[in-house]
């Protein structure tokens, strides 16, 4: 599948389901990120995303470290993408043509979300190809990259506390939005 | 005018007490701004974001779309203007037919009819403009209040309240009522925003700068920044044939000394769909 088409399925498929799923629009995040990660992961390159935001540290991480962040970093995209999700209320999403050779690996998807009275917010996914199909690396919201916002924080902690430090710091952080405390209205 | 020059007093203030430190090259008044960051947080928590809350709880969404629509509208004028002095004439002739139509047809701005016609708002402010200027963004900074800026964008900030139509409005009350309920519906439409923040930073203060340095350069090029070198590690070289034909601004507008360590890896199609826009389909 072309790596436009996949994002506009993709999309196209989760918001109809977060939006009819009765479980959903009644706020069990359980059921949300059950579909976050039957339907979006599959398409997330998970170690590349977190290897980029580690920048020169990724080198100095033992293989087996490298696994835990990358299970880390997952587990925390997840829960912030679970929370962008709950935030959706009817946008409307504006697909924007794939311009690239059909020889490219490398691409920019741009999808727009266009909202009244605001400028439409662009999102780009920045995907590659891999033998399992196109997988997104990178997500750009507004013009801000995702792994680009926490390779400074990925830095600053492993400055300070080590690989294993950033380590902890992400269980911590994981395990505190486990239990989401009730939304405060 | 006395609002304008307390943010120059302050500003200037800044720049005279710079400190050194193995900081963040962006950031040198880390320490500073991590105080006022903590002394927004405890006023956003105190009073913002609860009256925020209520406002999003108690009033139709429709209704907030208005407010919003209508404070939006008049913002469109100097959207306007800036987008003239940034030389583009064909944006800023859009952004006064959208305040024109919305005035009318959209009854005093409180309907978007110009984005239902096609013709869609844009972000323009004076720190951008200054950026489309070729002036460097200085360092990271965190305005009491209204948080994240830079010294560029800080400055551009105090010009944007000082040709504030609302400023000019009487009898004052009305003035201040106005004021208030735009910070606070403007407050209301960053709820969720926050609270995903809240959710995936680790140090929030280091995420919402760097969110803000990326956002701004971002909009300084409208959203088509010049593409920036591969990561270090990558080995391969990108195309000889690189430059960009139009004389876009010039690249080094917001290097400022900073470390490249946050511009994200960009594919290699970037350049083209970032050329081709988003106006036309092809």
């Amino acid at each position: 599948m072309a790596p436009d088409v996949l994002v506009k399925t993709v999309t196209t498929e989760v918001v109809e389901l977060i939006t009819k799923d009765k479980e959903i629009r009644s706020g069990s995040r359980a059921k949300l990120i059950q579909v976050i990660e039957t339907r979006v992961l599959p398409h997330f390159n998970f170690s590349s995303m977190t290897a980029l935001a580690m920048g020169q540290n990724w080198n100095k991480a033992t293989p087996e470290q490298k696994k835990r962040l990358i299970a880390e970093f997952k587990t925390l995209l997840v829960r912030t993408y679970a929370s962008a999700l709950a935030a959706y209320s009817e946008q409307r999403f504006d697909y924007r043509p794939l311009r690239a050779k059909p020889t490219d690996t490398d691409v920019t998807v741009n999808v727009r979300v266009m909202q009244s009275g605001a400028q439409p917010v662009p999102i780009d996914y920045s995907m590659e190809k891999t033998a399992t199909g196109w997988k997104v690396y990178d997500v750009m919201v507004g013009g801000v990259s995702l792994v680009a916002n926490y390779r400074t924080e990925f830095n600053n902690t492993v400055r300070e506390a080590g690989i294993e430090g950033l380590i902890k710091n992400m269980q911590a952080k994981n395990r505190s939005l486990e239990a989401p405390p009730a939304e405060k209205k | 005018m006395t609002r304008s020059s307390r943010f120059l007093a302050i500003l200037l203030l800044l720049t005279g007490c710079a400190t050194t430190g193995e900081g963040d090259p962006r950031d040198p008044f880390e320490g500073f701004n991590r105080g006022i960051y903590r002394f927004n947080e405890v006023v956003d928590e105190a009073v913002a974001k609860p009256v925020a809350t209520a406002y999003r709880d108690v009033v139709h969404e429709e209704i907030r779309n208005r407010v919003r629509n209508f404070f939006s509208n008049i913002g469109d004028v100097f959207i306007g203007a800036n987008n003239m002095l940034q030389g583009k004439f064909f944006e800023g002739f859009e952004d006064w037919m959208r305040f024109t139509f919305n005035t009318t047809f959209g009854l005093l701005g409180i309907h978007d009819v110009a984005s239902d016609m096609g013709i869609e708002k844009h972000n323009e402010d004076f720190g951008q403009t200054f950026g489309r200027w070729g002036i460097g963004e200085g360092p990271y900074l965190i305005l009491p209040i209204l948080g994240s800026s830079t010294v560029r964008d800080g400055v551009g900030t105090a010009i944007d309240m000082y040709v504030d139509p609302l400023g000019e409005l009487r009898p004052i009350n009305l003035r201040n009522s106005l004021i208030v309920l735009r910070l606070t519906g403007a407050r209301a439409d960053l709820l969720e925003a926050s609270r995903i923040l809240e959710q995936a930073a680790l140090d929030k203060y280091v995420f919402q700068r760097d969110a803000y340095l990326q956002r701004r350069r971002n909009l300084v090029y409208d959203g088509r920044p010049p593409r920036e070198p591969r990561e270090p590690e990558e080995q391969e070289k990108p195309e000889k044939q690189e430059q960009p034909v139009n004389p876009g601004p010039r690249s080094d507008v917001d290097t400022g000394g900073a470390s490249n360590s946050y511009l994200p890896r960009i594919p290699r199609n970037y350049e083209a769909v970032m050329a081709a826009g988003y106006a036309t389909t092809p």
